[in-house]
């Protein structure tokens, strides 16, 4: 349907069209009615309504209209710009029209999606439609920037997302510095016996991929080392890290550890914390023996040369390659990379901070985390299930969703718990032969082999019990449950309340957004959600990128996830970032700012309100004068600019003034 | 809440209920985005709202918020980044500062306290859009109609008033004077 | 530094040796209490399940005199410090209720605005005066003594104003800092029977048993609460319980007791002789 009329002198000749979206928009909004109204709008020569505006044929529809009618200017009400924008200008090109005589209105996220009421939701669209025809009479033939895009890439965060992205990148010919903060690679998963639900060794098939990190050509690796600062825009960052001092020259070590034999501690005294604290350590050591790089390091708070500097340094002795530099300063590296990968996963939530179960009180509550390393043969017990005290547990409690579907702590569901919970139940028994009981809300096994996994072990004689522990005591009612830690419970389905006495109480701790996310993401100029994680840009379609260009994210930064689906999401975070390599270049929004010369009276108002400092005085001739390469398209200046002088493409003034007149006019 | 025109009360109410016109300035980053997300959520407001998208809240310049208001609008929403969270490091700050100002003239030009007003929304924060609109649109509806292009009329009849009354009399006035 | 001090009608009367010793304590740290004039019943509990509203005006009441002083007001009865918080918190959230109570403050002259605190005085003892100043008060520290530390459910739920909700832990550091030792005591916020002690004796007998009993077998020579609800449920009923279940014997005490010995305060100004189950064990040597 179209209503179509005859030129108008002065105006430029506008196409509108309007989308049903399905019934998306059409249940709400009358486009007919729509349609209709902005017909009558002056200088609106064609007004189209079709039911996928972004599809092949809808946009073949506005391109035949733009050469049969002679459109000069391009109105879509539709969905939200950041989805079709794009589609809608690139029809444009299509017809031959600049793709910039283009406007397009909201009414979809914006309206009938959010509204119930017709009639209101209609008046609405009117508006808004209203405003985009008088405000598209202003729109100015622009072309998109080009910049190249620089085909070296960061990669943050060395656990299995950061490893595989750094791969896939090297291995597609890329550049890539891999940076991680800890002393070796490997992440959450080199803490890993098992991986469910195939249980395959963790070490076995991660160990291989830390080792091709280190040995690639194509990688920097830079451990122990952090971001300081991060400049620029996509295709052309600046990046700034600062590697911590290990006071060991990493090219000289070979890994041999005779520096730890040797150390003036004889035994290990130190909590270890790559073993959760369960192991001990020496101020020279390694965190695990296929950390990688395979290089030693020193822990200044507890080494006694770094304290006190009176020490016989047998460590440094013992060294063949001469390896030790007790001087050893931080280092800070600058980089250019054109694109960058977040990996920088996540932290364990804090047991401590569910009271009632007794975490930090009574030795015999453990974390999952520290499962992990007690059923690993290379963990602090070589892979004894051990309480504290040295005594094997006959009974095990698992209790699953600590810290997470909690109205008081987290609300969220954290993914993995249900799943390692089946898999530390099976290897407690495996490895102690206890008993082992499951306390769940739910049991959440949505995955490849998952729920076959729980019949598993339903069938191996692990108990389930439904319902949420409501405490952890050694208060003993009974004698039976003298010396034990008794779990209250409502079971639900059995419809009492229990009381199970155990010896270990395992908490499956959810999983949390690191402490620093909210420094980090200032640094990477991207968003978090409230509950801490980094924010996608969009939900389903754009689930790796950010909303800064260019940088894009991967793995439990951006929500609770399990390995499989980390690394998924790892490789398509490096198919972004290959995309604009490959490209060679990306087009910017051509929003940039720019000082109508003559008009500049030279007061410098808008000097230093640019946080780019892409303005500066041209001293000769007394006028501001703005980069265009260095200018982002905030507008900041233009809205300060005392004399009017400064002008910002796609949001002139008078651009917006017509929009405000469009959207209240009657 | 009774923030649709439908479920206003019918009996002996005035022939068309107020409903208030509001215009929202939204960062394409932050507040824009979380009215996205709002959207495809689904969650339900008040239909009361029209957005103008600008890239940063930066770029609101304070003549844009006059020009609503002498427009037509009821009530004029700002929305931009939280402090610190500015996809451009910091327009927000600039966004508050010149806000502070335009507040206090806004009160000096007559203008009520609820009719402008600065949010912070990021990109996730959905439900806070929802909150705002309905909370801001209630309040300007309690407030009624502004009106200034209405007003403007008036004061330019008195003004005609004015000048014809002072034109009736100047050229007695011009006798009294030559008497 | 100064407070008002609202006392609830437990302070003057059963609860007469918390107040004597809690004055005692304060005035030994420095800390003045003014008692707020012409206070009234909090309402307690019970009052809220009979009439909402009107047992808002009556804490509100209590919150408007304190607001007219400009000193935070300091409770130390718990279901003093309960009530008064849940009124601030109601009146805060609920606009319409607000006005209800504050329309019947000003029809008595008076108004709240909503800009008290209410402090209990574990509160003040840890985070204004400190345990570093308490600690150099000590002139006769408590060592050798074990008590199980008692919380009861009121100071800490449903509001955890500063201390964790289920294992709050200000108590055992200010016991601790007097020297004495706290043993591990997995009951310090369970129910002591409160009120059901009168109504369905024999559940209120039997919670009251199980803290009494377990505190006794975890080695404590007493059980040290803040609240007088508690005390008086737990020492009170002791004879009951010897004849429903078995004699346990064990003396319930204010923290503020404890901590008025480690100050050096003679043992008669801090209300020892009021209890039921004797003290002397405590009292030994002092």
């Amino acid at each position: 349907m179209a209503e179509q009329k005859e030129h108008q002198n002065g105006i430029p000749r506008i196409g509108f069209y309007i989308c049903h979206c399905g019934s998306n928009i059409a249940s709400i909004i009358d486009v007919e009615d729509v349609r209709k109204y902005v017909a009558t709008l002056p200088g609106v020569v064609v007004s189209r309504d079709y039911k996928y505006m972004c599809s092949d044929p809808g946009q073949e529809l506005i391109a035949q209209d733009i050469r049969e009618h002679k459109l000069e200017r391009l109105v879509v009400s539709a969905c939200s710009p950041n989805l079709h924008e794009e589609t809608f200008r690139n029809a444009a090109a299509k017809g031959g029209l600049n793709s910039f005589y283009f406007q397009m209105v909201n009414i979809r996220e914006h309206a009938s999606w959010v509204h119930e009421d017709k009639a209101a939701a209609t008046r609405k669209a009117k508006d808004l439609a209203r405003a985009a025809v008088y405000r598209v009479r202003f729109h100015q033939a622009l072309e998109k920037r080009k910049v190249p895009v620089d085909p070296n890439v960061l990669v943050v965060g060395g656990g299995i997302a950061g490893i595989h992205a750094a791969l896939t990148l090297a291995n597609a010919g890329k550049k890539v510095t891999l940076v991680e903060r800890e002393a070796t690679i490997g992440g959450h998963m080199a803490l890993f016996d098992k991986t469910f639900p195939t249980m395959d060794c963790a070490a076995c098939i991660l160990t291989p991929k830390m080792s091709a990190v280190k040995s690639h050509p194509n990688i920097t690796l830079w451990t122990y080392s952090e971001v300081e600062k991060v400049e620029g825009y996509v295709g052309n960052y600046k990046v700034s890290v600062k590697r911590k001092p290990r006071y060991v020259n990493e090219d000289l070590c070979v890994g041999c550890m005779a520096c730890i034999d040797a150390c003036v501690f004889k035994e290990p005294k130190f909590p270890d914390k790559f073993n959760q604290g369960l192991g001990k350590r020496k101020p020279v050591y390694i965190d695990f023996p296929q950390a990688t790089p395979k290089v030693v390091l020193i822990d200044p708070a507890t080494c006694i040369q770094m304290k006190t500097g009176k020490c016989k340094k047998s460590c440094a002795d013992a060294c063949d390659r001469k390896a030790f530099d007790f001087n050893q300063q931080p280092e800070l590296k600058e980089i250019q990379v054109g694109t960058i990968v977040l990996a920088t996963g996540f932290k364990t939530y804090d047991a401590k901070r569910d009271a009632l179960y007794g975490y930090g009180r009574y030795p015999g509550v453990f974390t999952a985390l520290e499962i992990e390393r007690l059923v690993n043969a290379s963990g602090p017990t070589l892979g004894d299930v051990v309480l504290r005290d040295g005594r094997h547990p006959k009974a095990v409690g698992i209790i699953h969703c600590v810290g997470s579907r909690d109205e008081k702590t987290n609300k969220w569901c954290s993914r993995v718990c249900c799943m390692y919970s089946l898999k530390l139940a099976h290897l407690i028994k495996e490895h102690s032969g206890a008993e082992v009981y499951n306390f769940y809300i739910d049991m959440r096994t949505p995955g490849k082999g998952y729920e076959e996994f729980y019949d598993k072990l339903l069938a191996e004689g692990v108990h389930f019990i439904r319902g949420r522990v409501a405490e952890v005591t050694d208060w003993a009612m009974t004698p039976e449950e003298q010396g034990k830690l008794v779990l209250r419970v409502e079971d639900t389905l059995a419809g009492f309340v229990r009381r199970i006495p155990v010896d270990m109480v395992v908490l499956a701790t959810g999983m949390e957004a690191q402490a620093d996310a909210g420094e980090v993401r200032h640094k990477f100029n991207i968003g978090c959600g409230s509950e801490g994680f980094f924010q996608e840009r969009h939900p389903k379609l754009a689930p790796v990128n950010t909303f800064t260009d260019g940088i894009f994210i991967a793995g439990a930064c951006q929500g609770p996830r399990d390995i499989p689906d980390t690394v998924a999401q790892a490789g398509a975070a490096a198919a972004e970032a290959l995309v604009l390599i490959d490209a060679g270049h990306v087009e910017l929004e051509p929003n940039t700012a720019h000082v109508v010369e003559e008009e500049c009276c030279g007061c410098k108002s808008c000097v230093p309100l640019c946080p780019y400092s892409a303005i500066t005085l041209d001293e000769a001739k007394k006028k501001a004068v703005i980069n265009e390469v260095l200018c982002k398209g905030c507008g900041t200046c233009v809205a300060a600019c005392p004399s009017g002088s400064i002008r910002q493409n796609l949001f002139e003034d008078d651009e917006i003034f017509s929009e405000i007149e469009g959207v209240l006019a009657q | 809440m009774s923030e649709q025109p439908s479920m206003a009360p019918v009996v002996a109410a005035p022939a068309v209920a107020f409903e208030p016109r509001i215009v929202a300035f939204f960062c394409n980053w932050c507040t824009y985005t979380a009215a996205d997300l709002a959207g495809v959520s689904r969650l339900k407001y008040a239909p009361n709202v029209r957005v103008i998208r600008v890239m940063c809240s930066g770029r609101v310049d304070p003549q844009f918020v006059l020009e609503a208001f002498a427009k037509g609008a009821d009530g004029v929403l700002l929305g931009g980044c939280h402090p610190g969270d500015c996809h451009y490091a910091e327009g927000n700050y600039k966004t508050l500062r010149r806000m502070r100002m335009l507040i206090r003239m806004l009160k000096e030009l007559g203008i009520e306290d609820g009719r402008f007003r600065l949010e912070w929304i990021s990109g996730a924060e959905g439900d806070k859009v929802k909150a705002v609109v309905n909370e801001m649109t209630a309040q300007v509806r309690a407030l009624g109609p502004l009106d200034l292009p209405g007003k403007f009329k008036e004061w330019d009849r008195e003004m005609e008033d004015l000048e014809q009354h002072v034109n009736a009399s100047a050229p007695q006035q011009e006798e009294a004077h030559v008497r | 530094m100064k407070y008002l001090y609202f006392p609830g009608c437990s302070l003057k009367g059963t609860g007469k040796a918390y107040e004597e010793s809690l004055l005692a304590v304060f005035g030994a740290l420095g800390v003045e209490l003014q008692e707020l004039e012409d206070w009234n019943c909090c309402g307690a509990t019970a009052y809220m399940s009979v009439d909402e509203t009107k047992s808002y005006a009556l804490a509100g009441r209590i919150l408007a005199l304190a607001e007219r002083e400009r000193l935070d007001v300091v409770a130390p009865c718990s279901a003093c410090y309960l009530v008064l918080n849940k009124t601030q918190k109601s009146l805060q959230e609920h606009p319409e209720l607000h006005r209800k109570v504050t329309g019947a403050l000003q029809a008595a002259g008076l108004d709240y605005k909503g800009t008290v605190k209410v402090r209990h005085p574990l509160d003040v003892l840890m985070n204004d005066v400190g345990l570093d100043a308490i600690k150099q008060k000590i002139t006769s520290p408590m060592a050798g003594h074990k008590f199980a530390p008692y919380y009861g459910c009121q100071i800490v739920r449903p509001y955890a104003t500063f201390d964790d909700q289920h294992n709050p832990v200000t108590m055992d550091q200010i016991l601790q800092a007097s020297g004495a030792e706290c043993v591990e005591y997995p009951h310090k916020t369970r129910c002591c029977g409160g009120s059901l002690t009168g109504t369905v004796p024999e559940v209120g007998l039997r919670l009251a048993y199980i803290l009494i009993k377990e505190a006794k077998q975890r080695g404590a020579e007493a059980i040290v609460t803040v609240c007088p609800l508690c005390q008086f449920n737990l020492d009170g009923y002791q004879d009951a319980i010897a004849k429903k279940y078995e004699r346990v014997d064990l003396p319930i005490l204010y923290f503020t007791q404890i901590l008025g010995l480690a100050l050096g305060l003679p043992a008669a100004d801090l209300g020892f002789k009021r209890g039921i189950i004797s003290a002397e064990a405590v009292l030994a040597g002092r």
